[in-house]
């Protein structure tokens, strides 16, 4: 039991602490704490959770790379699907509560400003980096999964851009997420990465050690 | 005015909400909660303030009025805070008294008034929506009286063109104004002949009671069919001037935001639409109403003009 602690620690909190934003929230909701607009506020956490969460993914891989520590890589793909769930939720409250589905007045929400239209480009982008998550999926794709992948830094991009339009004016807590996502994408840039090449990469990781174990 | 049930005034859902927390909390410590604050109704809860009063429970086109609580705790008052369900706290120790209104500039009978000098102007009820440019809105009642009867008073002369209103600049007091983010004081304008339009009033209270400092307090504008933020809090100074004077608002965001802010639901903002809006306490959204449903008062002020360009 302890050994498995201790193998498992970090896929325990992050199977675990991930339900616990939308917890908090269902409890505020029980408890009338969301305050004058719930819808709203329902919106901007679910929607901060998926983008925390993507960015807690994007740093799996320089987590190992640069620090070497390569328990980060077996949670990578969780915190990945968890903030595509996140992002889901925070698109259908949008369009099912907020909305209520009037497709008319949706229309003009995305498409008359750029600031929904963004967010929902970046679902899209996500979409299919979701659907090929798994094992088989990668095995299938080869060196096509690695570049749709790479699209993940076009969504998190995308979502900053989507953040940083929907404030009205103090941008600067959309952009200290957005410095983050730029860090991270700086670090897996090949003249950086050349200098950890010694340190193996995902791939050849899972083939070595953990063929049959979800990262 | 007649004195009105609380229930009556309070959104249903939060009305229910606050009828299940007090069944929730037990009749016994609901009784002696109640007692204590001498609350007939044990419908109503004990934090919401006595005394509020307003004529009907509604607007004129039947939409009911926003809780006095939601009123005051939901807030755009950036010299407290950013954060509107912050700002009731930040502002509770706001000094309004003693407080003056200068009123100068292209008149020729300028004055100071005091709060006491401007209480005397007859006030009465407007039961008024409030855009928020954000995508929000509440319906309040008002107390106040008409711009155009203090203006009267100082005789605008014919050069006076525009009308500029002062927030108090206080780095003390209002803390934010100490941050170098945004130009204070915060200022907003009118064209005169808006300013003297009958549904533009200076407000002195709400709910029958005086203006909470988070509202506003002493005394603010409101001009119901343009977005909220035009309509100025706690002011010290009102000058009559011949130049378009530039808003807070227009020296922040020159892109985003314009001098006439009429709500206009074909006219979005740079970056979101504006042809919705969430009325507090509902669920989904509504679409929002040509010059927030005063059309038919005020539509003749912008006859000829291109709304996209003078937005």
């Amino acid at each position: 039991m302890v050994n498995r602690l201790r193998t498992h620690w970090l896929r325990l909190i992050v199977h675990i602490g991930v339900w616990l934003p939308l917890i908090w929230i269902l409890w505020d909701a029980l408890h009338n704490r969301l305050g004058a607009e719930p819808i709203r506020e329902i919106i901007l956490r679910t929607g901060k959770t998926a983008l925390v969460l993507l960015i807690l993914s994007l740093a799996c891989t320089p987590a190992n790379s640069w620090l070497g520590f390569r328990e980060a890589l077996r949670v990578r793909r969780a915190l990945g699907l968890y903030a595509f769930m996140y992002a889901t939720v925070h698109l259908l409250i949008f369009v099912g509560v907020d909305y209520a589905f009037d497709w008319s007045l949706l229309y003009d929400a995305i498409f008359e400003r750029p600031y929904a239209l963004v967010g929902f480009a970046a679902f899209l982008v996500l979409l299919p980096i979701a659907m090929t998550s798994t094992q088989g999926w990668m095995k299938r794709l080869g060196q096509t999964w690695t570049r749709l992948h790479r699209g993940v830094y076009v969504a998190a991009l995308l979502v900053i851009v989507h953040f940083v339009w929907s404030v009205k004016l103090d941008v600067r807590e959309p952009l200290t997420y957005g410095a983050i996502v730029v860090a991270l994408l700086i670090l897996r840039l090949p003249p950086l990465r050349r200098k950890t090449s010694r340190r193996p990469s995902i791939p050849s990781i899972l083939r070595r050690h953990h063929s049959n174990d979800a990262i | 005015m007649d004195k009105i049930h609380p229930s009556e005034i309070t959104p249903e859902p939060l009305y229910l909400s606050r009828r299940q927390f007090i069944a929730a909390a037990g009749t016994v410590a609901a009784g002696i909660a109640l007692s204590a604050c001498g609350l007939a109704s044990p419908t109503t809860s004990p934090t919401i303030t006595t005394n509020l009063k307003a004529s009907k429970d509604m607007d004129e086109l039947g939409d009911p009025l926003t809780a006095y609580d939601t009123i005051t705790h939901y807030n755009n008052f950036y010299e407290f805070s950013f954060d509107k369900e912050d700002v009731a706290e930040r502002a509770q120790n706001f000094k309004t008294s003693p407080w003056t209104v200068q009123v100068g500039g292209l008149v020729n009978k300028p004055r100071t008034f005091g709060l006491e000098d401007l209480l005397k102007f007859e006030q009465e009820e407007r039961i008024y929506r409030l855009r928020c440019v954000e995508g929000w809105s509440m319906v309040i009642p008002w107390i106040g009286f008409p711009l155009s009867k203090l203006l009267a008073q100082v005789e605008p002369r014919s050069s006076a063109k525009y009308v500029r209103f002062e927030t108090l600049l206080d780095r003390q007091q209002m803390p934010m104004q100490r941050t170098s983010y945004f130009q204070w004081p915060y200022a907003e304008g009118l064209r005169l002949d808006e300013a003297m339009h009958p549904l533009t009033i200076l407000a002195t209270g709400l709910y029958g009671k005086p203006l909470p400092p988070q509202d506003g307090a002493p005394i603010r504008l409101v001009v119901p069919w343009k977005y909220g933020f035009k309509s100025c809090k706690s002011i010290v100074k009102i000058d009559l001037v011949e130049e378009m004077p530039v808003s807070f608002w227009m020296a922040s965001a020159p892109d985003e935001y314009g001098f006439y802010a009429n709500v206009n639901p074909d006219v979005s903002h740079p970056r979101w639409s504006q042809a919705t809006e969430r009325r507090i306490g509902e669920l989904s959204r509504r679409k929002t109403l040509m010059f927030n449903g005063y059309a038919e008062q005020v539509a003749s002020l912008y006859a000829g003009m291109d709304l996209r360009k003078f937005f």
